[in-house]
């Protein structure tokens, strides 16, 4: 579904991202790790060709560069890691400019456009807040409005920057199952970029261990998330064993490195 | 019940209070000056003027020339150029999501007083130098605070543009009040100007309508899109929004409303910052609520002001730009403390 090979950005003089490739399936769920600078949040901006980049992108089965930002607004749902919801705009208002790759540059939003988002909102569960200030939300209501307006674009792929971000265990567990449920439900392919490890391991089909602008190793939970890699990136002495339900799970260990 | 939940427009309510507000406003300025016409006569005076209505007014021409030759087109300039100056702030505050922006603080307000006085100064023969100087000069300012600001570096977005505006501000200011003083005999008319003033006649109102249809079609046209913008331009990218193409279009037009308003009327401050304020605690903050709400309440402040400014030291009168930066200034202090308080 997606697809990127040579992937380069260079910001300043500083080249942060160099010859990435991804490559991501249908409804497959991608997490992107990697220590902090790593060049995880680049590489989703390069993939929305929000940042000048260098190599291939391939976004359904059409090269990114052929598409004009309407049409990739309508295969690709982008949310930032720190998005600004302006505090006066209502709930509704914000979730409905998630239909802007539908509307004419100068026009209005038809009924359609209302009516998509009326029922996102209700399958997040945020109709009681739709006219609710944005300024007034917690920061687990946030998230949800974040991703009602990434839902209301109707795209195909989302690429979730740090969807977890200052949301307690709770408020994550939630996120993450309900990014998941939609996922099957809507066969939608996700790509999210993941600090927690273990997390990671535990929602994404497929990971991609960036280091320092390469990527470093890329694949199944299991392959990826060993002590060795994840030792020599992170620069972090850790066990990892399998968990429950076979998935790794990452432990600090006292006293490292 | 739940509400039907719509896109943000102005409230209906909110729209008759403006045009209430701006009637009165507008009833009360014709009402005011030195010969002694009642309320009453003054309205049926107005009801005289509609096309196919006769109504005996009772006054005598001579008063009658008076209300439609001195007060009318002094009101109606006032009006326009009110509702030009608040939408403009409006505008620029969308583009650089920066409720302190204002035709004053981008160098427009500036660009446009430099022009205006080299025209003063060099072309006083030339007639109706000023206004095409003064959207010269108010164009160019903006460009050259957009230009120094995108040269200044991306990374720093908004605040180095408005950064730029104040560096471009300055200089400009410092260019112009140059130029003033190496003609000291032209100083009184640039000072004149400076101040601002709106009792030009109809031949002024004539001169602005032009600039002021075009400018105000194509902001209030922007309100969804300056909606979008303000999620940020990485996002309003990821939307499929050419971000840098609607600022610069909003821009334009915005910088075309402010040269039509300093043309006519010189500089009058702070308006673009006090009206889509008040708007935006009042009936809400997209700009589909505060772009046309602005034009209203903008017009009507600026009649009121124009009326304070005729009858505080009647018979003498003060510049308009004197009474609206009286009102502004601790207003932009307070609006100043309120964004500070809601950035920390």
């Amino acid at each position: 579904m997606i697809s990127a090979h040579g992937l380069s950005v260079r910001l300043g003089r500083r080249e942060v991202l160099s010859g990435v490739d991804l490559d991501v399936r249908r409804g497959e769920w991608c997490a992107v790790i990697g220590p902090n600078g790593a060049g995880k949040s680049t590489l989703l901006k390069a993939v929305m060709g929000l940042v000048a980049r260098r190599g291939e992108v391939v976004l359904g089965s059409r090269p990114a560069a052929a598409l004009k930002p309407r049409e990739r607004a309508r295969l690709v749902a982008y949310a930032p890691q720190t998005p600004a919801l302006p505090p006066d705009m209502t709930v509704f208002d914000y979730a409905l400019l998630g239909r802007t790759p539908y509307i004419p540059y100068l026009g209005r939003e038809s009924r359609h456009d209302r009516s998509v988002t009326e029922s996102v909102l209700a399958r997040l569960d945020l109709t009681e807040l739709a006219m609710r200030r944005a300024g007034e939300l917690s920061g687990g209501e946030r998230q949800r409005v974040v991703l009602a307006r990434a839902l209301a674009q109707e795209a195909p792929v989302l690429l979730l920057d740090e969807p977890t971000t200052a949301l307690d265990l709770g408020h994550q567990q939630q996120a993450l199952e309900l990014i998941d449920r939609l996922r099957r439900a809507d066969g939608l392919t996700v790509v999210t970029t993941l600090h927690d490890l273990t997390v990671a391991g535990l929602y994404a089909d497929r990971l991609l261990l960036l280091a320092e602008g390469r990527a470093a190793a890329a694949g199944e939970p299991a392959q990826v998330l060993t002590e060795d890699l994840v030792g020599r990136h992170f620069d972090a002495r850790v066990k990892i064993e399998p968990g429950p339900d076979g998935r790794p799970v990452v432990h600090l260990v006292r006293g490292g490195p | 019940m739940v509400r039907q939940a719509g896109p943000a427009r102005a409230r209906p309510l909110w729209v008759v209070c403006a045009l209430g507000l701006l009637a009165v406003s507008m009833i009360a300025g014709l009402l005011d000056g030195a010969a002694d016409i009642s309320p009453w006569q003054v309205v049926l005076q107005m009801a005289d003027w509609l096309p196919f209505v006769h109504v005996d007014s009772g006054l005598a021409p001579v008063e009658q020339g008076l209300l439609f030759e001195l007060r009318l087109p002094r009101v109606l300039v006032a009006a326009v150029v009110g509702g030009l100056l608040a939408m403009a702030g409006a505008g620029y505050q969308g583009v650089f999501r920066n409720p302190l922006a204002d035709p004053y603080l981008l160098g427009a307000a500036a660009g446009a007083g430099l022009a205006t006085t080299a025209a003063i100064v060099l072309l006083p023969s030339v007639a109706g130098s000023i206004p095409v100087a003064a959207f010269l000069g108010a164009v160019g300012g903006v460009f050259l605070a957009y230009t120094l600001g995108n040269t200044a570096g991306r990374a720093g977005g908004t605040a180095t543009l408005v950064l730029a505006g104040v560096a471009v501000t300055s200089f400009l200011t410092a260019i112009q009040t140059f130029i003033q003083q190496f003609k000291v005999e032209e100083l009184q008319r640039v000072y004149a100007w400076i101040l601002g003033d709106v009792g030009g006649g109809w031949d002024q109102l004539w001169l602005v309508l032009p600039y002021a249809a075009v400018s105000s079609v194509l902001l209030l046209l922007h309100g969804r899109m300056l909606d979008v913008l303000s999620v940020g331009d990485e996002e309003a990218g990821s939307l499929g929004v050419r971000a840098a193409r609607v600022r610069l279009t909003v821009l334009l037009a915005a910088s075309l409303a402010t040269a039509a308003a300093v043309a006519v009327s010189g500089l009058i401050g702070f308006v673009g910052i006090v009206i889509p304020h008040v708007v935006r605690r009042l009936a809400g903050g997209s700009y589909r609520i505060v772009l046309p709400l602005s034009m209203i309440g903008g017009a009507a402040f600026l009649v009121l002001g124009d009326l304070v400014a005729r009858t505080v030291i009647a018979p003498a009168e003060l510049p308009i730009g004197v009474v609206t930066m009286f009102v502004g200034a601790p207003f932009f202090v307070a609006v100043l403390r309120v964004t500070r308080r809601a950035a920390t």
